[in-house]
């Protein structure tokens, strides 16, 4: 897919927790001794003071910043999200008036999976194409709900990243990426999901394997691919959704892609599974790296399921337009939760 | 346990095993009563019997005979199901043995069906502890694998072995299954990765047990009357039950398989040969401890011996009794009511030389074993070409 007028991003701002809980501590409670090891050392986790809205705003700020564009220029908001603090009231609105953007704007909540923020993107995107708003922002942010005691609860974090888009000759600056093309493939597969009024979410175990994370993600790159007319070999980078740093390997090797390929976006091993913000993280740390010229390929995973892709390309803006807090930062800042039972406190999972 | 009448396998058919994200119970059984079908050069067949323990528990489905009759298109025929924990698939085929033994009918399909990988970990677990004792393990917390742990935790204590000493058992299964196109795991595995291997309960690790999967097998028993002009066909020299305690504690002697010997000699005598005349055995080797206490029992090796017989390759391809030879319970996969029936496939597949380059040479006599529970019911059969 690609929009009518040429769309870039703009800018891109990236926000993660300082707190980190080690696996170590989560088997110590749940796991017998000599079980195999967590899947990432270590997590992020919101603290007592942090939420989705908060993190949406602070990453938006830094997106903003690096766009060099007016509160007044951003026509649309989207925040991509499966833990939003309400069930009703958009996070958006709220993040929207931090910001200053209110109220000439269209601002709503998307809702899928781990790929709500791609799909905030996707909106953002056609909106600028369309030539319907200047700028959008769309976020895509989490503080990834769990199981107590599940598997999944080893990668469970929070933290997530912010993309102004806009017309890619009109704003002042001009992009510090181009979007060549977009795609996305769904289908109804439920493989994670949570009940309305259900504490905690369920899973299909191995389900969430091959006929979900990879049927999907494969066929959206290979779709995408295919359209453009390209091969891996021709992205420096490709980001994917990064439920385990292992499905990423798989990912990549299953479509032509080298480890090096991966690297720079490949943000798991150092703080779990964002969800929502998993591929935006990614994305943002290769833009924190990238070369003007170099070709970002991205594909998102959301359960329920479905998979958004994206070809992108590095201008010669983006060397100026990365001061403020990076990826790479906000990954070392980072503090050890004093065990499972603080983490428990702070997440919620035991209250006064 | 001689039977009436001689009976014979006049076709075979499988699945192969694996994660069958996209085929159900209906799928899995009418496939592999197809293949089997086909195989007998059937077009369809009367009687049916289906070997299944974990339909209602994990799939929400009894009645399963009916269903796989129905999926498979058979038009009112005679179809009922056998429970016997994971020895199903081989109850299932001693049923339509005895069928066709009693004169009751001249043909009738045996399919063992499993499909596990439509519940969570946890719900499969409880499925599985069904085999055993409710009242006196499974409802204490004491989990299927569990049980299997305390048997081996004893052998290891009693032998003064080591863990690792069971490496032969897995690491020929794995060597076996990658050159079978229907098992579940094609790759070799080495001593160092079952060293290293995750555990699961200690002392049992990963790659001491078989793994959740679905699959079904497929076998058609026929009177003589019945078989093909001219075929050479597999003959059912034996087919044996037995039973033990159900509960691991009140067993005589917990690491003698009791039920099992006693099923192994019925078979040996039916079919007057013995252990010495066997050219291959298909363990029942859910675990590394279940498949040396088998070969204990069936009398490979004396109580104690079946380790040092495995270290000097007396059980691997090419050895005195040759196991798992396509992979067994372990590579090949245990979908648990399937199994019993994927044995007597694959002992027939051997018998009749169409092994490939899983071939044991010039084999002529095969014994199969399922066990269900921890050796609480146990059924044998001896085939021969």
């Amino acid at each position: 897919m690609k929009p009518v007028h040429p769309v870039g991003i703009l800018g891109f701002g990236a926000y993660v927790p300082r707190l980190r809980l080690a696996g170590a501590d989560i088997a110590a409670v749940w796991k017998t001794a000599g079980g195999a090891p967590p899947p990432v050392a270590e997590k992020a986790v919101a603290g007592a003071d942090e939420d989705v809205v908060t993190m949406s705003i602070e990453a938006s700020r830094t997106a903003l910043a690096r766009a060099r564009v007016g509160a007044g220029q951003v026509g649309a908001l989207w925040v991509g999200t499966a833990s939003k603090p309400y069930a009703i009231k958009p996070a958006a609105s709220m993040v929207a008036e931090a910001l200053g953007l209110t109220p000439r704007l269209v601002a709503a909540d998307v809702e899928f999976g781990c790929k709500s923020g791609s799909d905030a993107m996707q909106a953002a995107l056609a909106f600028v194409g369309s030539g319907m708003v200047e700028a959008a922002l769309a976020v895509g942010m989490d503080v990834a709900p769990s199981r107590p005691g599940d598997a999944l609860e080893y990668t469970a974090a929070a933290g997530g990243a912010a993309f102004v888009f806009g017309a890619a000759e009109r704003v002042e600056g001009g992009a510090v990426a181009l979007v060549e093309a977009s795609l996305s493939y769904v289908t109804d597969t439920p493989d994670f999901f949570r009940r309305d009024g259900a504490a905690h979410p369920r899973h299909g175990g191995r389900f969430g394997g091959e006929p979900a994370y990879f049927a999907h993600t494969l066929a959206a790159s290979r779709a995408l691919l295919e359209e453009l007319g390209a091969r891996p070999a021709d992205f420096a980078h490709a980001v994917f959704h990064q439920p385990f740093p292992k499905f990423v390997e798989k990912a990549g090797r299953d479509l032509g892609f080298t480890p090096a390929q991966l690297r720079a976006g490949l943000v798991a091993p150092r703080l779990g599974n964002a969800y929502a913000g998993s591929s935006l993280l990614g994305l943002a740390a290769v833009l924190d790296v990238a070369a003007p010229g170099e070709r970002i390929f991205l594909c998102s995973y959301g359960s329920g399921a479905g998979s958004d892709a994206f070809a992108l390309r590095a201008t010669g803006a983006l060397p100026e337009r990365r001061s403020g807090p990076t990826v790479a930062q906000y990954l070392d800042r980072a503090r050890r939760v004093a065990g499972y039972g603080e983490y428990l406190k702070l997440s919620g999972g035991v209250r006064r | 346990m001689s039977l009436a009448r001689e009976v014979f396998i006049a076709g075979v058919g499988q699945v192969p095993v694996g994660e069958h994200w996209g085929l159900g119970l209906r799928d899995l059984g009418a496939r592999a009563l197809r293949a089997a079908l086909a195989d007998a050069g059937l077009g369809t067949i009367d009687a049916l019997c289906v070997g299944n323990m974990l339909g209602g528990s994990l799939n929400g489905q009894e009645n399963v005979a009916t269903l796989v009759a129905d999926a498979a298109g058979l038009r009112h025929a005679e179809a009922w199901k056998v429970e016997a924990a994971c020895a199903s698939g081989a109850a299932a085929v001693r049923s339509a043995v005895l069928a066709v033994a009693a004169g009751a009918h001249e043909r009738v399909a045996a399919v063992g069906l499993e499909k596990m990988t439509d519940g969570p970990p946890d719900v499969v677990a409880s499925g599985l502890a069904t085999a055993s004792d409710q009242d006196y393990e499974a409802s204490h917390g004491l989990s299927f694998v569990a049980l299997a742990a305390l048997l081996m935790r004893r052998y290891l204590h009693e032998t003064g072995k080591a863990r690792q000493d069971f490496a032969p058992f897995a690491l020929e299964a794995h060597r076996n299954a990658a050159t079978n196109e229907h098992a579940m795991f094609r790759e070799p595995i080495t001593a160092e990765q079952f060293a290293r291997s995750p555990l699961v309960a200690p002392p049992i690790a990963l790659l001491d047990a078989a793994p959740i999967c679905d699959g079904a097998a497929a076998v058609i028993v026929c009177s003589r009357e019945a078989l093909r002009p001219g075929e050479r066909a597999v003959r059912v020299a034996a087919s044996a039950a037995a039973t033990d305690t159900i509960d691991l504690a009140s067993r005589e002697d917990v690491l003698v398989l009791g039920g099992a010997a006693v099923s192994a000699r019925r078979a040996f005598e039916a079919a007057r040969c013995g252990p010495a005349d066997v050219d291959f055995f298909e363990a029942h080797d859910a675990f590394t401890i279940m498949t040396a206490l088998s070969v204990e029992a069936c009398g490979f090796a004396a109580r104690g011996r079946a380790l040092d017989l495995a270290a000097e390759g007396a059980f691997s391809r090419g050895g005195r009794w040759p196991l798992s030879t396509f992979g067994g319970l372990k590579a090949r996969g245990h979908p648990v009511g399937a199994s019993g029936a994927y044995q007597i496939v694959e002992a027939a597949l051997q018998l009749r030389g169409q092994a490939g380059p899983n071939q044991v040479p010039g084999a002529r006599r095969g014994l199969t074993q399922s066990i269900g529970g921890h050796g609480s019911v146990i059924v044998t059969h001896l085939l021969e070409a």
